[in-house]
């Protein structure tokens, strides 16, 4: 069956699913790390605290009797895009504004230290155990049934959840872009990445606009918690490590600073597991991931998209 | 506004009054971001129970966090405005109170092995005290500690007298400017052989020979040991470490990997069945731990050098993403190799070292003398901790020594050249990617050898002990030692790893108040507890290298 292009069909929808969310994270990484030059690591517990809150939200409308599923949707991606980014804008605040201007590795310290701490929050608050809920949308369409002599047939079927997934990813780079390209906000996010200074002297408030990359930031983490929590079902409080490590891969992979190299960057690295694990071993899907990363960056040194780093004296 | 009154006596300048309005009109603002932060996340509990999962409301909670955000937000201002008085007087009891409620257990058993027994009622009252706290989450609890004493503190240096202005002798000949040396290096210059000097003779003190011939010690014994091997294998790992990141300024998230590599090769030269047959058949006896700790150096050395040449010619945070991508994929590999490493069962039976030949048992195998008897002892298992400790000890210094002694030679001078300008290094001539895969190199070996330690300590290892978070601590040691400061590694390893081991009270607290613990130092003192971070030769001035190397 490994051969059949019904086959690799079904992985390539699974890589995009899976590439989808990846990207959506990894734009979080690439934002902040083109304006202020950090890592901010603690990016991938605020994913995971994304998913905890839609989570909630999702039991708390179950309770409340709301189960028109595209009105419960919508509600979990309101609220969830409304709090996470709380607690983006308070990482940034408490942990890493003061420390502007700092040596970066103190910055870097920092956001390792907030992400154990945010971890252990999480941990101590909503317990250790992993947390399944019922599927929210069922069903799909079938694209491709092929007769398998002396077994049941094989089916590609591309879920409505699938879709939905790859709605949410579209109409949210879009949306995400054009705040980017066309908003006096994305004027002044590219003003700060390029000179933080003299974007303060042209009258940017650049503390709002730092603050507001992590409101973006968290809220895409936080559309991306909630196609995590549909697509897999089950949460706990240390999913946000490896996403989070898989998004920051996708967005060096991509050009780091690069935006829509994060979103190439995702969807490879997704790409990469699904086939990976698909057509080898599931095993070192991750291994995979991090070798062709090295690859790539032998050959480009920063990244598919990013900019040629100019050596000055 | 008595307060602001007898404050303004002191200073010549008229205060502005204090601006409420807007103060609260902060704090509101903060009280609802607290509201935002807390009404799901902590308000809400997830519980999983027969059936699905069940919702369970914590909302004193939600309102508390509130209030204390609002209340929070005024003693910043006050603290902003030199108003510290109310701050201090309102958070300090607050803290005290609640400090020896939360560690009540704890902390009566510390008076009561130091002879102020309080009685068994008591601690039951305190007990219940801390039950009836009126939060369901003790998390918010140790949040909210840590913050009153935060505020205590500032409120506490607000207080303190301004600084005294610099005498004459620390002006310089001409008096123009300062040339009192940082506070860093006053220190350092005495810390140094003072905690070498506590170090070699922590045992002795902790040692029960019959009966606790030193008193303040409270809890000498194993446990007490334990903890000072962990601290110092931690203190190796910072200064091979601080090699890489410190010296030539590589950051590097993925130390863990030459841990790794150094422990397992340690463990299956020592266990593997056919290593165990050959070395039987060639040399008579299984490898044992002193024959195996060079070649678990060089095998580390080897696997930082092979990672290390193709990478390093990438720069900063690209290579910090590589090595943490090495660092997992070391780590899945061992997971899944099954038929080398055990897979996540992990390999066991590695030998303990032996004290030249003779073994730390309690009974020994026919013809092999045990330590115990060799000295005429009684046996305790503590003698081996004890030997461990200065094994550990030993690499350690001698890994200080080698850091100290290569600075002054060529390539640790290129090392901190290179960190320093990389470009104006190759207009020098110094090729950049040597160099800096001697350091990388290095700082591998030396993390192997600690590898190799910590399997003979253990005698079993598993995947499980080289995670991500290893890396994270170790590198978070060397940078808040601030970086390239060795004694500064010393004593962020006494405070993260130490400091969490003696709280043990704390348990599933401690990793929230390590992350916290990592932040807040970071905050207070952003370029490290002992911060300096001269090359160790300069062109001009008088200071010799050797000056510079003392402070370190």
């Amino acid at each position: 069956m490994q051969g059949s292009f019904e086959y690799f069909l079904d992985q390539l929808i699974n890589g995009l699913t899976l590439g989808a969310i990846y990207g959506l994270i990894a734009i979080g990484y690439t934002m902040v790390y083109g304006i202020i030059g950090m890592i901010n690591f603690a990016h991938g517990e605020i994913f995971m605290i994304g998913a905890f809150i839609s989570l909630i939200s999702f039991l708390l409308l179950g309770l409340v009797g709301v189960t028109w599923v595209p009105l419960a949707v919508l509600l979990v991606l309101v609220v969830a895009m409304v709090l996470t980014p709380l607690y983006g804008w308070a990482l940034e605040r408490v942990a890493y504004r003061p420390l502007r201007g700092s040596p970066r590795l103190a910055a870097l310290i920092t956001a390792i230290g907030m992400s154990i701490f945010l971890q252990n929050y999480v941990q101590l608050l909503q317990g250790a155990r992993n947390k399944p809920i019922q599927p929210v949308i069922k069903g799909g369409v079938e694209l491709i049934r092929s007769k398998v002599e002396g077994a049941p047939d094989y089916v590609v079927n591309l879920s409505y959840l699938q879709m939905l997934i790859v709605v949410l990813f579209g109409f949210f780079i879009v949306v995400f872009t054009i705040v980017i390209t066309r908003t006096a906000l994305g004027r002044q996010q590219r003003a700060c990445e390029q000179d933080m200074g003299m974007a303060a002297l042209l009258g940017v408030n650049v503390d709002r606009t730092i603050s507001l990359t992590f409101v973006m930031g968290a809220a895409l983490a936080a559309v991306a918690s909630i196609i995590f929590l549909m697509r897999y079902g089950a949460i706990d409080f240390f999913i946000g490590f490896l996403a989070g490590i898989k998004a920051f891969t996708a967005a060096v992979l991509g050009g780091i600073g690069s935006i829509p190299g994060a979103m190439l960057g995702g969807l490879l690295i997704g790409l990469i597991e699904a086939f990976w694990s698909g057509y080898f071993t599931v095993e070192y899907k991750d291994v995979a991931a991090f070798s062709i990363l090295i690859l790539v960056l032998i050959f480009r040194p920063t990244g598919l998209l990013g900019k040629p780093d100019i050596e000055k004296v | 506004m008595a307060l602001a009154a007898s404050t303004s006596m002191q200073a010549p300048v008229e205060r502005r009054p204090f601006d409420w309005p807007n103060a609260l009109k902060e704090a509101g603002a903060v009280a609802f971001v607290m509201l935002g932060l807390t009404v799901l996340m902590v308000g809400i509990e997830v519980r999983d129970v027969p059936g699905g999962l069940a919702l369970i409301g914590r909302y004193d909670d939600v309102a508390f966090a509130s209030l204390f955000g609002f209340m929070g937000r005024i003693a910043i201002a006050l603290l902003r405005e030199q108003r510290p008085k109310p701050v201090v007087l309102i958070c300090t009891p607050i803290a005290l109170i609640l400090l020896f409620i939360l560690l009540s257990q704890d902390t009566l058993a510390f008076l009561a092995g130091i002879g102020l027994d309080f009685g068994s009622d008591f601690a039951k009252t305190m007990q219940a005290v801390k039950l009836a706290l009126p939060f369901k989450s003790l998390v918010v609890m140790w949040i909210v500690l840590i913050l009153i004493v935060g505020f205590a503190i500032g409120g506490l240096r607000g207080m303190a007298p301004p600084r005294a202005a610099p005498t004459a002798a620390d002006r310089s000949a001409d008096g123009t400017h300062v040339v009192r040396k940082p506070l860093a290096q006053r220190i350092s210059i005495f810390l140094a052989p003072a905690l070498i000097l506590f170090a070699v003779a922590m045992p002795v003190l902790a040692m029960p020979f019959g009966q606790r011939w030193f008193p303040f010690l409270p809890t000498v014994d194993l446990q007490v040991m334990d903890i000072a091997v962990l601290v110092v294998t931690y203190v190796m790992l910072g200064w091979g470490l601080n090699i890489v990141v410190g010296l030539a300024g590589l950051l590097d998230l993925g130390y863990v990997a030459f841990y790794a590599v150094g422990a397992y090769s340690f463990a299956l030269l020592a266990t593997h069945p056919e290593v165990v047959a050959w070395s039987q058949a060639v040399f008579g006896s299984s490898f044992g731990f002193w024959i195996c700790l060079p070649f678990a150096g060089l095998m580390a050395a080897t696997a930082g050098v092979l990672l290390g040449f193709p990478v390093l010619r990438l720069r900063g945070d690209y290579l910090a993403i590589v090595t943490l991508g090495f660092g997992e994929m070391v780590r899945i590999i061992l997971l899944n190799w099954y038929s080398l490493t055990k897979g996540p069962d992990g390999l066991g039976g590695i030998p303990r070292p032996s004290f030249f030949g003779y073994p730390f048992t309690a009974s020994p195998p026919e013809g092999v003398t045990s330590f115990h008897d060799l000295f005429g002892l009684e046996f305790e298992s503590i003698h081996r901790v004890i030997f461990l400790y200065y094994i550990i000890l030993v690499m350690a210094l001698v890994t200080n020594l080698f850091t100290l002694r290569i600075r002054k030679l060529p390539v640790g001078r290129a090392w901190e050249a290179l960190r320093e300008d990389e470009i104006a290094c190759r207009s020098l001539g110094i090729n950049p990617t040597n160099t800096k895969l001697t350091a990388f190199g290095i700082g591998a070996m030396f993390g192997g050898f600690a590898g190799a330690f910590f399997a003979t300590r253990q005698s079993f290892i598993s995947p499980e002990s080289f995670t991500f978070i290893e890396s994270a601590v170790i590198l978070a040691i060397v940078v808040l030692g601030g970086m390239g400061s060795q004694v500064g590694v010393v004593l962020a390893a006494i405070l993260l790893i130490g400091m969490p081991e003696i709280f043990r009270d704390l348990q599933q607290y401690r990793m929230l108040a390590f992350g916290a613990a990592m932040v807040l130092i970071m905050l207070w003192r952003p370029s490290g507890l002992l911060a300096h971070r001269e090359p160790t030769i300069k062109l001009f001035g008088r200071r010799s290298a050797r000056g510079a190397e003392e402070a370190a």
